[in-house]
This record gives C-alpha cells, structure tokens and sequence, in this order.
C-alpha cells in the first residue's frame, strides 16, 4: 500500500537528485535536529547508501551537549562526511540587534564565511514551510547572492517540478528538500524509518525541546511527551507554535523576515 | 484512548488536498483564509492575538485576517500579498494545504507557481466589484494548468446586504464567463469572510442559500489518484554506478514499471529488460513502482541511457517530433518572439527550440484572437509553434498530462509555461529507420556518371510545395512540358498519379499524410538516380518531411518555394477546397485548420501572386535547366570538339 509518507520521501528524493545533478559543488547544512537528520536518512536513500556530497554543521559551540555526543556518533554510524564551520563570536555581531536575534545572526555569518571559502554551488537546508510564516513563501530552489541575501519580492517562479537551478558566477543556489513536510509528518517518518534523533526531544522532569537551538536563546516546553507516539499525539492536538521556543522569532513583529532575507536557513 | 489506527483509515486521514486561492486583488483571499484558519480552530496559539495587536497597531478597524498569511513586512504595509503562501489546515474529515496566490497582476508568475500545484481550485469574486481581470485571467490559467475541481465564492455578501439578487447577477456573470473558456464550477457560494458567514457555519443572513457552506465543499473535492492506469513514462534523472551496477535513477511520471518489463529509452530508441527495481536500503520483494515514486532500475544490457530519456513500454511509446505546438502562459519580462529561442523542459528532458509561428495571441479579458501577433507580452496566453533540433520524445497534454506539460526558459528563469498540442503534426518515429533488418545493399553494374554521361544532364528532385492553389500543379506541367521539348528526361510526380497506386492506402490523418510524402520523397530520390529530372508538386506543408525528402536524396534536392498568400489561393480555389473546407467538409484542411511551414531556405522562390504563369515557368525551367547541366555541358561540347576533331 502506498503510504502518503512514501508520496512525500519520493518527492524529496527527487529534488535532491536533481540537485546533484544539477549542482556542484553541493552542500548540506545539518543542524542535527530532526528535520535535517530526516534529509541526511532520504540523501542516504537517494545515493544508495553513500553520501555523496559534504555535510556542514555551522557550530556557534553554544549547543546542548547531548547535540554534541548525538552528532559524533552519528558520524561515524553513518560515515557522514562531517565538515564543521565554526561561526564568528556575538562580540563581532552587529550591536543594535535585539539580543536573541543578534545571537541567531553568528550562523547567518558563519554561513557567508562557508560560502566564501567553500564556493559551493548550492547548499541544502531542512526547512518547511509549516514552521514560520516567511518560510512557507520560500521556493524549493531559491536563488542568494554571494551575501546570501533573499530577494524574496521577486522569486523565481517554480511548477510542475521545474526549477530554477543555474545562478550567476559568485551565486548560490538555496535547496529545500522538507518544504512540503509538516513537524507531524517528520515524527512519522521518523518512527516509521527508525530514524535516530537526539534524546532532548523527549520529556524529562515535564518538559522537552520542540525544536533545537542554541542554549542561551532556545527552550524547553511544558510535556510529558516521552516517546514518538506521545508526540505525534501531542502535536494533533496541540496549536502552540513549533518555534514558540525560540526567541528570536518574536522579539520583534519582522525580526525573523529581516535575519531570513540577510541569509538565515 | 489511544489506538492505532489501521493502515487503510491513516491513509485517507492523512491525505492531504492541496487548494489554492484566486482572483483579483482586494477581493479577500487572504482574509478568507485566515478566517478560515480561526473558525476551524487551526491558528497557533496567540496568533490570533498577535495579529489583533498588529491590527491595532496599524490602524485597522477591525482584525486583519489577511495578517495571518501575509508575514512579509512590504505586505502589511502595502496591505497586499506578494508571493504564494502555504499554510496547513484541516477539517473533521481530513487535513489541507492552502496556497494563498497574489491577485496583483504584477505577481502573476507566483499566482502560476501557487495555483499549479493545487488539486483544487477556490476563485474569489467581490459581491460588490464582480469579475474583474484578474478574476478573469486566473480563471483562463486555471484552466490552462489543467485544474478541473473549482468553486466560486462570492465573497463581502456584508458589503451588499447579502442580497440574493446581487449574488445571482454577479455569478451568473462568472458562469457565463467560465462556461465560455470550458471551465464548469461545482459551486458557486455567497459568503461573508469578514463575518464569517457560509465559511465554517452557515450564519443568519442567507437563509436563500440553500448549497453548501465553503468547508462542506472543501471537503467534496477529491484529492487526485496517482496516475497508475495512464501508460508508462519513467523520467530518467540521472545514471549511477554503483560497484559492478549500472543504476538508471528517476521517476515514474505515469503507469507502472515492473521488474521483467521490456522498456525502451526514447528519443534514443534502445531497449532492455528491467532486471530490478533498485532502492535503498535493498528490497528484494520491490518489484514495481507506481507513478510518483522516484526509484532506480537496473538493467539487463548496457543500452545508451542518459538524463532526459523518457522510458516507456514498447507498445505505447511518446510520439516523435521535432517541431511542436503548444498553448502557453508567458511570464518573461522581455516578450516571446518569432525566431527567438528558449530552453524547453518537461519531466527531466531539455532542450533549445525556437519559435517558429505565434498561432494565435488569445486576449484572456474578451477572449479575441488575434492571428498576426508578432509577439507574445508578459502575462499574455498563446498558442505557439516550436521547433527543435533533434527529435523530442513529446506526448499531447490529452494523452498525458505530466509527460504533455512544458515549461521554457530564458537564460536562469521560467518564462513560460503550457501545454502541448500535436494536432495535425505526424509521429516521426516510424519515418526513422527501416523496420526490416534484412536489407543488403545491391551494386549496379550501370553507374549514375554512365547514365548522366549518354542522356547528357544530371537528375534531380525538384521539390514544388505551396499551398493548395499556389500554382504548383499547373507549373509543374507547364515545366516539364518545355523541358521534355529541349532534350531532357523528366517526369512529374502529383497527387493524381500517386494516390491511385503508390498511396492508395493512405488516408488524410496526420500519419497518413506524412507517410504519402516519404514515399513520395524516395520515389522521386531513386527517379533521380535513374536520371530523370523529377519534379513533384505536393502542398507538403511541414519542414520535417521536405527535410526528410532531402536527405533521400541530399546532393540533388531543390526545394522551390511556389509562393501565393492564403487570401489568393482561397481567392483561387481551382478545385472548390477551400470552400469545402470553410464549410468544415474537409477537415484539418492547410491554412485553414492546419498549419503551412513556408520553408526557410528554398533554392527558388517562385512567385505567383506577384507575377504572371509564363515568368515563373521560365524562372523555373532556367533554374533547372542550370542545375541538371553544371559539369555535364562542358563535356558533352568537348565530346562535340573532338567528334569534330575526328571528322
């Protein structure tokens, strides 16, 4: 029976092999959190088993430490070909930023800093479009300037699974495998593949991580959720905001539009 | 409780139908989606009061549900929405994407990047302003990009009393107006967005209205069945090798494939049998994949594969061409132009093709033709002729609707898009290569210089096409006339002396017609080769078969141009035709339902609306007289000198 996850895999699949195709060189971004261990499971999927491209993680050092053991042995479980971008220190971040926001740009400059040594072509990321509002108008390939800036007032336009893949010299080319998960989906998939992800998503002491972020800027939310199914669960019935966690969303009406368009995943 | 529920039940619930929102600008799309999103209880937490604050803060009177989709700060300020949005809901019965599309004209190409990927479509029209353009131009494209399930709301009721007789002038406008590019609604729903009314509850101002409220028809819409039962087409993507394996990786756009299938590779050609269906991690009960799935297949000979390859079964394979026609949308900021050239691209295969002809240019606001378009503007819609260089492998959007859609670039960017079109344009495939393997080559004890050498001129094929009427019969039997009166061996080939025999046959299908040239192409190649100068008088309205023609015959083809426009030869019309045609007695008749491709660079151009029959003879009689003799003169006079010398 076809199940409507293997409807979705199958489309992420395809986009990412007509990223390879079409895109080098080619890099993804792994967060470590769940969506993007979902990507590095369906990369897996789509290559046979290899990873044929590099996996970046931007590392502000500021994760939790169960982020950190969880990343080194997946590494090596998966033979990930890990490459870790140490993003700039706050204390060089513009100063007129709303704390949590000027936090979250040290991965936007880590991520210039990539592209700039790096020169990759296209770099992957494991956003969706159900997670905020800005993200939910973002195209599969999105077209950055070497800043990384999005120009998202006139985006390319994007059907019938055509895509906009070349970009000029200097250029890069945003790819977004997940756009048309939701957080649920993810939580199926995940249970259904047996897809490892980090212990902080399930509730300790009545509270667990939603999403993952820095340290001093993300937070735990009131569950008791302790397994997958307890989640799953959770998230049918709950309407609280999967980034309700994470400061820099919110600290002012535009704050998350304004990191977005100088760069942020 | 907490039970599981079984596979079957957790595949309907969680089917997701994707509908997408249009119509003109300020009609309220935005506003009816995000109160659609707070009477159905599917706003996150404080969202509501977010966007109440925002409200406030900008002045507004009442809450603007527009805020809750249009996030990006130009929009609120300009209180209009810029880009295609999704946003996730879900009723009792299941959950649905929305994809919010920018009505403002300025935004059509993410109105087409929304709507094309919806399964359903929600037009909204102001009870207040009716149709507007927009609400007309996104209707044609609606219909344009193949979206069958629509309804039509009517929406700010509030605005008019939520007066049945508005309600009933405005849709009947909409009607009339959809009827008239064949598009039928299902519904047609006066609704209040603002209020609330027919959205989630029915309210109380429109007791008249006895349909359904916009959730009872959000949930009568069906979400589409993979296409499984169309015939086989597996996009291929990309070649992998993998350890002693070769893995041909892509997607099932249409049918089934299964292991043990024979599937042939066009516009290549080859074949082989599928020996798996490869996925990873290894399955070895994955014996077929469905349309939709992206897998890989292995195969049991090393054929040429490449990207772009479109597999199919052997029985049903894509059509052919290297020219096509298709009803496009034009986004691109410079307009599309005769001559111009762009990157075509559907499932995964691409390639450079120019305009050749812009059919027709339709006006989507009062749906006037216009068939001397020298241009096609942004947002217009057309109908287009294309050509390629090689062959594509193409089906018409009626056949398959994922393999028979197309988009073309210019440069980096999507500039168009639509839908392809073969009516009255022939299969090429068969015209290919000879289906027989038995074929040797047999040597002639004669040889052509010996033949040209005793009558004294070259063969050749000289090739009259025109329309019907042109003059080109009538010239060809004035020509060979004079010609048989100077000394030379010709003969002409029309449709009185082939039809009867050669070609009796054949019919008047596109294939046919197709077929009746290629024969007629190698008679006239292997008369040439007996020496005879031989001319043939055929409309042959299609490049492909006069090239075709050539290349049977490559060193000793003319092609001449019998050149009258379509107003003289209907003027003409020496055999009634045309009226016949006009009358629709003879269907997909040349210039009038069926294209002429004048040929783009005759050896001769003959002119016979400009000058009289005896200069046109006399032009072609010369030009032939030149070609059949070059080389051949000279020797023959040498031949007279030393037949002199001798005497």
């Amino acid at each position: 029976m076809y199940h409507y996850l293997d409807d979705l895999e199958s489309r992420s699949i395809y986009i990412l092999r007509e990223a390879y195709n079409r895109i080098d060189p080619l890099a993804m971004l792994w967060s470590i959190g769940k969506d993007s261990n979902v990507l590095l499971w369906m990369i897996r999927k789509a290559f046979y088993g290899r990873i044929p491209f590099d996996i970046v993680q931007l590392d502000t050092e500021m994760e939790l430490d169960e982020v950190y053991s969880f990343r080194d042995q997946l590494a090596k479980d998966w033979d990930i070909p890990l490459k870790i971008q140490l993003c700039p220190p706050e204390e060089e971040m513009d100063k007129t930023l709303p704390p949590a926001t000027r936090a979250a740009t040290r991965k936007t400059e880590g991520l210039r800093n990539l592209l700039r040594e790096q020169k990759y072509a296209g770099v992957i990321a494991g956003i969706r479009r159900d997670e905020q509002s800005t993200r939910a108008k973002e195209r599969v390939f999105s077209p950055r300037t070497l800043d990384g800036d999005w120009n998202f007032k006139d985006q390319p336009a994007e059907f019938w699974d055509q895509y906009r893949t070349e970009v000029p010299e200097g250029c890069h080319v945003r790819i977004h495998p997940l756009l048309h998960w939701t957080e649920v989906d993810i939580w199926r998939y995940t249970q259904r593949e047996e897809i490892p992800v980090v212990p902080l998503y399930f509730s300790r002491d009545g509270k667990r991580y939603r999403s993952l972020g820095e340290k001093n800027i993300t937070f735990p939310i009131d569950s008791d959720a302790a397994t997958i199914d307890d989640i799953i669960h959770e998230l049918e019935t709950t309407n609280t905001a999967e980034r309700a966690g994470r400061a820099m969303d919110a600290e002012t009406e535009d704050s998350f539009e304004k990191l977005r368009a100088k760069g942020y995943m | 409780m907490n039970t599981k529920p079984t596979q079957s039940e957790s595949v309907l619930k969680y089917q997701q139908l994707r509908v997408v929102i249009v119509g003109h600008v300020d009609h309220g799309k935005s506003t009816l989606i995000g109160r659609l999103l707070y009477d159905t209880d599917s706003l996150p937490a404080g969202k509501a009061e977010e966007i109440e604050k925002v409200s406030a803060r900008r002045g507004a009177e009442s809450i603007e549900w527009s805020f809750v989709l249009d996030a990006f700060q130009a929009e609120r300020d300009q209180a209009v929405t810029i880009d295609t949005t999704q946003i996730w809901f879900s009723t009792a019965l299941r959950d649905y994407v929305i994809i919010d599309a920018p009505g403002h004209r300025e935004f059509l190409k993410n109105m087409v990047s929304g709507a094309a990927a919806a399964d359903a479509a929600i037009l909204v029209v102001d009870a207040a302003e009716g149709v507007q353009e927009q609400t007309r131009r996104h209707a044609y494209l609606l219909h344009l990009l193949g979206l069958r399930q629509v309804a039509v709301v009517i929406n700010k009721m509030d605005s008019q009393g939520y007066d049945a007789e508005r309600f009933n002038e405005v849709a009947k406008d909409v009607v009339s107006y959809l009827q008239s590019i064949g598009m039928t609604p299902q519904h047609i729903v006066p609704l209040s967005a603002r209020h609330g009314d027919m959205m989630a509850g029915r309210g109380d101002h429109m007791d008249w209205y006895q349909g359904k409220t916009l959730v009872e028809i959000l949930d009568s819409f069906e979400v589409a069945a993979p296409p499984v039962a169309r015939a086989l087409r597996f996009a291929v993507q990309d070649v992998y090798r993998q350890d002693e394996s070769r893995i041909i990786v892509g997607r099932v756009e249409t049918g089934i494939i299964r292991k043990g299938d024979t599937v042939c590779f066009s516009p290549a050609g080859e074949k082989a049998k599928v020996t798996s269906i490869a996925v990873w991690p290894p399955q070895d009960d994955k014996v077929e994949a469905r349309a939709g799935e992206a897998v890989g297949i292995t195969l049991d000979q090393k054929i040429f594969v490449e990207r772009g390859h479109i597999g199919s079964h052997e029985k049903n394979m894509p059509m052919l061409s290297n020219v096509l026609r298709a009803n496009i949308f034009w986004l691109g900021h410079e307009p599309l132009a005769v001559g111009n050239s762009y990157k075509i691209r559907y499932a995964t295969h691409e390639a450079m093709v120019t305009v050749q002809s812009i059919d027709r240019v339709i006006d989507t606001q009062d749906l006037a033709q216009d068939e001397d378009g020298a241009a096609v503007e942004r947002n217009a819609v057309a109908e287009v002729t294309l050509r390629a260089r090689h062959m594509l492998p193409i089906d018409p959007y009626i056949d398959n609707f994922r393999t028979g859609r197309v988009v073309l670039y210019d440069g980096y960017d999507i500039v168009g898009g639509g839908t392809v079109n073969m009516e009255g344009y022939a299969d090429q495939r068969r015209m290919m290569k000879p289906v027989s393997d038995n074929i040797y080559a047999v040597t002639h004890l004669t040889s052509y210089p010996e033949r040209v050498r005793r009558q004294g001129h070259h063969g050749g094929v000289f090739w009259f096409t025109g329309l019907s009427g042109a003059g080109k019969s009538t010239l060809g039997m004035l020509v060979e006339k004079q010609l048989f009166e100077k000394g030379y061996n010709t003969y002409v080939l029309d449709g009185d002396n082939v039809r009867h025999g050669l070609c009796a046959d054949l019919g008047f299908s596109p294939e046919d017609r197709a077929e009746n040239i290629r024969r007629v192409g190698e008679v006239a190649a292997l008369q040439a080769d007996a020496g005879l100068i031989t001319i043939t008088a055929f409309i042959s309205p299609y490049q492909d078969d006069r090239d075709r023609a050539r290349a049977a015959a490559p060193d000793r083809f003319h092609e001449i141009f019998v050149k009258a426009d379509l107003r003289t030869c209907e003027k003409r019309d020496p055999k009634g035709l045309y009226k016949k045609a006009r009358d629709g007695k003879i269907p997909e008749f040349t210039g009038i339902d069926s294209p002429y491709e004048p040929p783009q660079n005759p050896e001769l151009v003959v002119d016979t609306e400009k000058n009289d029959i005896e200069l046109c003879v006399r032009q072609i009689v010369s030009y032939i007289e030149q070609q059949v003799t070059e080389g051949v003169t000279k020797k023959a006079e040498a031949k007279d000198k030393d037949k002199a010398l001798a005497v």
